[in-house]
């Protein structure tokens, strides 16, 4: 995603070069004429324009909802079978496919912090989702660095998942073995919950920055760091969680 | 503005249907029934019978008919082999690796499209002769659990047959919006589909108009198909084992007692046990009787499978069972009580059964039209946002998918990829596009490789090469590429793995307006006979019944001398000539008609059933009710 030069207070010029209505910032403007109700051409444009929000991560959902439905009865390429041009079609996919991304990144909490970092300079190859199933596929152990605090207890839970899956092969029960899993994955659980809630807090000292105008790449950095931290840590957990699961579930 | 009509491309039976006014309609066939057997044979002048009349070929010359051909669509002679051992089709034997597959129908050849070419052409002609006018656009339904080039096979179908598909519709999500038409409710609905070949189950959000597909999965080879062969299975190695006759190499033996499980199979669904009683080659009878608890402990492997799929789908919708608040059934095995009852458990809600699951779709698949056309009174608020099924992944090092767009993402979707290039100088980099859940490339089905041509020389590593994947509305994948430093627009040619090629598509166009011409004319002759028998034995009926002596000496000539003139032509190839007969005799015998019918009335009124004073048979009655189905 190319760097973008959008802040919270737009200047009026560079509304103009996104395609937001020069007023009110709108980006409905942008995706179909508002009198006539034809299609604009697609452009490529940030999630968080495209559904003309500013650059923050506490985000009212069912508003999102509310724009998404909007747009859709807009742009879906359903609406635009019969009476359109060929070009219109097209945008109105291409449209639509951005709606549908924009969306589906911008209502889940992880994906849409995960996209703002991405926006804010910050490879998260590392981290993703990505790399932890293609390690996974490979054999290979993704290169992630355990939490200091947890690493007695992912020692001692990874002792307890091999011995589960020992005993599954053999059909050997160890009904004490099965209950402490499910204790650690209540803990699991438990620490999950407390970095959501890191996460929301990070959320807040970062839309405290935009308001503030200080976002930039020098003073965003250490709330960035935070949230880039917040983030590692809570995938690891629920690779933690996820590895615990399959395992009782044999 | 043109029509665009909805089809139902099923595996067992064919439908076709619009939006008459506000409310979708199917449209019956001219022998007056609204399913058409997806059955497709050739006749002894190498002649294509599709529906009804084809179903007879399956039994007196199986090598020259074919069914349940949608199990073959967009799938790879490797993906076949278990098809092969229960199903009677026969693969082309010159096939090479990587063709799309073609099956042997007498002496010809055709590709699965072809043959639904076919089914796809019967419908459009029923439509057109409903009419009066031609049909060129369609929305045709398919699995939601299609993969990409399983739906690309439906489409290259819908072209063949003259067909522009302008839009696939996920059969589940064409359910739901036929149940949502006249409800205009809010809620979660879960449309559990089980057919005769595939199993779909779809969870839908329904918001002010607004259908929006929230999860789906499925399996696209669990169908009433495996009930039937598993029935097949038993009564083959019953006949083998107590009367040391092997028919399993036997096709028509095996034909006549599909037919005969199926029957029973749906017998079972009404009645506590049935007995089965099939005469065998050899003149010996195969008898058994099986109640309704044995079949259900049968068939228990079969539908517990579609459990897996129900729960995958409420985990990925983030949704517990209590959350669903409507469940709607769709497909011909949902009649199965214990199939209800695994429903009713699963969802622990009792589903809706007041629309007819086999027509259900088509009717959906009308309302998806009609909001295609620019909408009605009644779906101009409806809009459908789908899914895709599948997750969608590139090829990266070791072998390993790297997904980019995650199933249950709404479609259209897109994501974009960057790639680069490991030697100095390289000017093409190749690419391979999978679908699938699991990690590995060779685990997944593969939908496309192809190469970025055209790549300036640079050093490695330098290129950026933008990927940009779309799904369409259709949740058929795009392809575009460009070189970002250079700002070249990479070529991209796309290499589907398995399906026909855009010029195969052309020339089986051109190659089916051949048959089409031939076809015509010789289908209009058989269903102008078909529907000439039927009218004669009306007639005999008629004769029976208490209206008869009612007529007129000169009436009863008449009749008598219009009965005979279609006699002599109808064995005839004149379409015109039997058609005029059929109209002639069809005017004379209106009085006898209404006689039988207020007849009718007069004995149901004095306390007879209706069923004894033959209504319903009279001439001019032509839609059975409720008749059982086999194909």
């Amino acid at each position: 995603m190319p760097e973008n030069a959008a802040q919270s207070a737009l200047p009026i010029a560079s509304k103009q070069e996104t395609g937001a209505c020069w007023w009110c910032g709108s980006m409905r403007a942008a995706h179909y004429c508002q009198s006539c109700g034809k299609v604009q051409p697609a452009a490529p444009v940030d999630y968080f324009l495209f559904f003309g929000l500013p650059r923050k991560l506490s985000l009212d959902v069912p508003a999102l909802e509310r724009d998404f439905y909007a747009l859709s009865r807009k742009l879906h390429p359903d609406l635009h079978v019969q009476s359109s041009t060929a070009e219109e079609r097209k945008w109105s996919v291409e449209k639509s496919s951005q709606l549908n991304d924009a969306y589906r990144t911008l209502k889940d909490p992880v994906a849409r912090t995960e996209y703002l970092l991405r926006l804010q300079g910050v490879d998260l190859d590392e981290q993703s989702t990505l790399a932890t199933e293609a390690a996974r596929g490979s054999g290979k152990t993704k290169k992630q660095v355990v939490p200091p605090d947890m690493l007695e207890e992912v020692f001692e839970l990874n002792l307890q998942i091999e011995e589960l899956r020992r005993n599954q092969k053999t059909d050997a029960q160890d009904p004490d073995l099965i209950e402490q899993l499910r204790e650690h994955n209540q803990s699991l659980q438990q620490r999950l919950a407390a970095v959501d809630q890191e996460l929301r807090s990070g959320w807040t000292a970062w839309d405290a920055l935009v308001d503030s105008g200080r976002d930039a790449a020098d003073t965003g950095k250490p709330v960035i760091n935070q949230l880039v931290d917040v983030l590692n840590r809570r995938s690891y957990i629920r690779n933690l969680v996820r590895d615990v699961n399959e395992a009782l579930e044999g | 503005m043109e029509r665009i009509v909805g089809i139902d491309l099923g595996t067992t039976n064919s439908l076709i249907a619009f939006m008459e006014g506000e409310a979708p309609a199917v449209i019956p066939g001219a022998d007056g029934l609204n399913l058409v057997p997806s059955v497709v044979a050739l006749d002894a002048k190498d002649q294509t019978i599709v529906g009804h009349a084809a179903r007879k070929y399956l039994i007196a010359t199986p090598d020259h008919a074919i069914y349940s051909v949608k199990r073959l669509m967009g799938r790879g002679v490797e993906d076949v082999q278990d098809e092969l051992t229960f199903f009677p089709f026969r693969l082309a034997s010159d096939l090479a690796p990587g063709e799309v597959l073609r099956i042997q129908l007498g002496a010809k050849t055709f590709t699965p499209p072809e043959i639904s070419a076919f089914i796809l052409r019967q419908l459009k002609h029923n439509a057109e002769r409903h009419f009066g006018a031609p049909v060129s656009k369609a929305v045709i339904t398919v699995p939601a659990y299609f993969n990409d080039a399983q739906r690309q096979a439906t489409k290259d179908a819908g072209r063949i047959a003259g067909l522009e598909v302008l839009r696939l519709v996920n059969e589940p999500t064409a359910a739901a919006l036929a149940y949502g038409l006249d409800k205009n409710k809010n809620g979660i609905v879960a449309v559990y589909d089980l057919g005769g070949g595939t199993f779909d189950i779809s969870i839908l959000k329904l918001h002010d108009g607004i259908f929006e597909v929230i999860a789906t999965n499925g399996n696209t080879h669990l169908g009433g198909d495996d009930i039937d062969n598993l029935l097949i299975t038993i009564a083959l190695d019953d006949i083998s084992g107590d009367m040391k006759l092997d028919l399993r190499h036997n096709p028509e033996a095996v034909q006549t007692i599909r037919k005969s499980v199926i029957e029973a199979k749906i017998l079972l669904s009404s009645q506590p046990s049935v007995k089965l009683d099939i005469s065998l080659p050899g003149g010996q009878r195969y008898q058994r009787e099986m109640t309704r608890e044995q079949f259900e402990i049968l068939i228990e492997p079969v539908i517990q499978r579609t459990i897996g799929p129900c729960k995958q789908a409420l985990k990925d919708a983030g949704l517990g069972p209590e959350q669903i608040d409507e469940v709607v059934l769709v497909g011909g095995s949902t009649r199965i009580p214990r199939v209800q009852q695994l429903a009713q458990t699963l969802f622990q809600r009792k589903p809706h059964t007041e629309l007819n699951p086999d027509e259900v779709v088509a009717l959906g698949a009308a309302v998806q039209a009609s909001i295609l056309s620019g909408g009605s009174e009644a779906t101009h608020n409806m809009l459908l946002l789908d899914v895709t099924p599948l997750s969608l992944g590139i090829e990266a090092l070791g072998g390993v998918v790297a997904k980019i767009i995650h199933r249950n993402s709404t479609i259209p979707a897109s994501a974009t990829e960057h790639f680069t290039t490991g030697v100095d100088g390289q000017v093409n980099v190749a690419i391979h596009v999978l679908q699938g859940e699991r990690e590995l490339a060779k685990d997944c089905r593969s939908l496309a490789r192809f190469d970025l041509r055209g790549i300036p020389p640079m050093p490695a590593g330098l290129p950026r090469i933008e990927v940009r994947l779309l799904i369409d509305a259709n949740g058929i994948l795009q392809v575009s590429a460009r070189e970002q430093r250079s700002g070249e627009q990479a070529q991209v040619s796309v290499q589907p793995s398995y399906g026909l090629s855009d010029e195969q598509v052309e020339t089986m166009i051109l190659e089916s307006f051949d048959y089409a011409e031939q076809d015509l004319e010789q289908r209009q002759v058989i269903e102008a006979r078909n529907e000439a028998d039927t009218i004669l034995a009306a007639l005999e009926k008629g004769r029976n019944n208490p209206a008869w002596t009612e007529l007129t000496s000169a009436e009863k000539q008449k009749i008598a001398e219009q009965e005979k003139a279609l006699v002599a032509v109808k064995d005839g190839t004149d379409y015109h000539a039997i058609r005029s007969a059929i109209d002639a005799l069809n005017q004379g015998t209106m009085r006898l008609a209404e006689l039988m019918m207020s007849t009718a009335v007069g004995t149901a009124l004095r306390g007879k059933s209706m069923e004894t004073a033959n209504v319903g048979e009279g001439p001019t009655s032509s839609h059975p009710i409720g008749k059982a189905e086999f194909e």
